[in-house]
């Protein structure tokens, strides 16, 4: 009755793929859009908006509003998944790439930190934002970001729980050290991978 | 969204979970503006599921930042110069 070590736990990395109504574990479909703020709603007019990429780069880089959209900018429809246990479907987001922001930026930096009108920051590795994968998204479901929802513009990395998609975010901060942002300072995962459940410090 | 926005009263219980006096009526002074008030006069965001966020009603200045899962309490209480509360123990 031998049988090989199996172990049931491991889930390994799933890769989520369109059309796969699979959710990451504890989560549930939500038909709304819930909105979670930690703070007042920022108003900033966009003659006042710009987007910078600062911290380890040689020339930080700098894009008013009428400048960030003059940049190519792409439709992404792609499933997102808060830590509050809900997870939506196939939204529909336009934005420019992070790629496209970085695009000929040299730096020694691994990670970034998201920083957000408001004060809000979240920390990612530079690879979880590039590569395709994170967008400052500035169109929702074919419509202007509304503010609630973190408009004019948000940033977007759908493979990441939802609070890393940071709301009113105004630029990334380049850094060779990682810095825990606004939540992972406070208990939240330092990652935040949907599909390894990772909610919490530890998980 | 101003509907998001409760006075301090509305983190009582909270708050009560993880301190053992009154917080709605201790007093803070702001880090950000030397405010000086009582905590039930501060601006609360109980961010649904993810934690509660108690604001300078005058600089929008984070005075606590609260959250708990499984057990344990986060807190981070940077954003006021003190807390003071009466101590009826005495």
């Amino acid at each position: 009755m031998a049988e090989g070590f199996f172990s049931r736990g491991f889930r390994g990395r799933r890769r989520h793929t369109r059309g796969d109504d699979h959710l990451p574990p504890g989560q549930y479909l939500e038909d709304g859009f819930p909105v979670l703020s930690a703070g007042p709603t920022p108003h900033t007019p966009l003659e006042d908006w710009d987007f910078t990429v600062v911290g380890e780069i040689d020339e930080p880089k700098r894009w008013t509003w009428e400048e960030f959209r003059a940049l190519p900018a792409e439709e992404v429809t792609k499933d997102i998944h808060c830590v509050t246990k809900w997870s939506k479907l196939g939204t529909r987001w336009e934005g420019v790439s992070v790629d496209t922001l970085l695009d000929g930026v040299e730096t020694a930096a691994e990670y970034v930190t998201a920083f957000c009108d408001g004060g809000y920051t979240t920390n990612l590795p530079l690879e979880d934002v590039t590569g395709g994968q994170a967008w400052v998204a500035f169109a929702y479901e074919g419509e202007p970001l509304e503010p609630a929802h973190g408009g004019p513009a948000r940033l977007l990395v759908p493979h990441l729980y939802f609070w890393k998609s940071a709301k009113w975010v105004r630029g990334l901060r380049l850094t060779a050290y990682d810095v825990p942002g606004f939540w992972e300072s406070l208990g939240y995962h330092n990652y935040g991978d949907p599909w390894r459940e990772q909610r919490y410090w530890g998980d | 969204m101003d509907e998001l926005r409760l006075d301090g009263n509305a983190a009582a219980g909270t708050l009560g979970e993880v301190f053992t006096f009154e917080a709605t009526t201790a007093q803070y002074a702001c880090e950000g503006c030397g405010r000086a008030d009582q905590i039930g006069a501060a601006m609360v965001y109980e961010v649904r599921g993810l934690g509660t966020i108690v604001r300078c009603p005058s600089c929008d200045n984070v005075l606590i930042r609260l959250a708990h899962d499984r057990g344990r309490y986060w807190m981070d209480l940077r954003g006021m110069k003190y807390l003071q509360a009466a101590n009826f123990a005495g």
